[in-house]
């Protein structure tokens, strides 16, 4: 019979350190999503994970089992990937000149006909990342959980470890630095 | 350009592509193999911690042999200027002598 979380968290907790391996095996895929939303290269998403679940097994005591192992585990991965990006803020003051000829089209496409510019589109896919490369740390945390996860105020204060306050202001200030980021990329591609 | 409708389709772009939940081979095998070796206490920690642990006692005899030091350098002042008084007065203390 399969052994449940608690009980694999327990044995852990009990000095059983093979009983944290189901752990990582289970959530693995969940945890590689959620770094891949992060980091680009595929180095740093590995890098991030170990991160993440080294901080796991040194945390595991503080985990009470209120909530479902998977529930702390997200925070800690959120909280890690924010980490993450404020020690990688580079490339922010890159341009948007250097667009490769697929997201140009893309845009092209846009500013003639939004209609003909299908965001099911890699170039749309690259074009997101580019933008989100050019947001600061928080603002595109916020962007990520609230408008690209559809996650609630409430859920994302639970994930980051912020006040209800704080999200909204953070949030507010994203979304108006996305709208910069947004209206200079029109402006460095249309001038 | 329409910035709004613009950033709808974009953040409707990153929405449609989720990213992979992939899974590189044996990963769970490289953490455990990670834990293992961060369970293993390296040499020079083991060192740096003895030496930490030593400090205190270490300070402490320093302290009390410093402050022991003082106490009995300045016992031996006291005996000194005892002595160069009584060597100084002790002539004029045996002409007081002679003269009552």
């Amino acid at each position: 019979m399969e052994r449940s979380d608690q009980e694999h968290i327990s044995a852990v907790l009990q000095g059983d350190t093979p009983s944290f391996e189901p752990l990582v095996a289970k959530y693995s895929p969940r945890v590689f999503a959620t770094a891949r939303r992060y980091a680009r290269k595929e180095s740093e998403v590995e890098d991030i994970v170990q991160e993440i679940w080294m901080k796991a097994f040194n945390k595991l005591a503080s985990f009470r089992g209120d909530a479902p192992f998977e529930h702390w585990l997200m925070r800690l991965a959120v909280r890690t990937c924010y980490d993450f990006l404020r020690g990688h803020q580079r490339n922010r003051e890159a341009t948007f000149t250097e667009l490769s000829e697929p997201e140009s089209d893309w845009l092209e496409r846009f500013a003639a006909d939004p209609g003909k510019a299908p965001e099911d589109e890699d170039a749309a896919r690259l074009l997101v990342q580019r933008l989100m490369d050019q947001l600061p740390p928080a603002a595109r945390l916020v962007i990520q959980l609230l408008e690209i996860e559809e996650k609630s105020v409430k859920e994302i204060a639970a994930l980051t470890g912020w006040s209800i306050p704080l999200v909204k202001v953070r949030a507010f200030r994203a979304r108006a630095e996305m709208k910069k980021c947004l209206a200079r990329l029109a402006r460095d591609k249309y001038l | 350009m329409q910035l709004d409708h613009l950033k709808q389709k974009l953040i409707a772009a990153a929405r449609q592509n989720a990213p992979s939940d992939q899974v590189p081979f044996a990963f769970e095998k490289r953490i455990m193999a990670r834990l293992a070796d961060a369970g293993l206490p390296d040499g020079w920690i083991l060192w740096s911690r003895a030496l930490w642990r030593a400090a205190i006692p270490c300070l402490l005899i320093v302290v009390f042999s410093g402050l022991w030091s003082v106490r009995h350098n300045f016992q031996r002042t006291e005996d000194l200027s005892q002595q160069i008084e009584d060597t100084v007065l002790s002539e004029l203390n045996q002409n007081l002598a002679s003269i009552w």
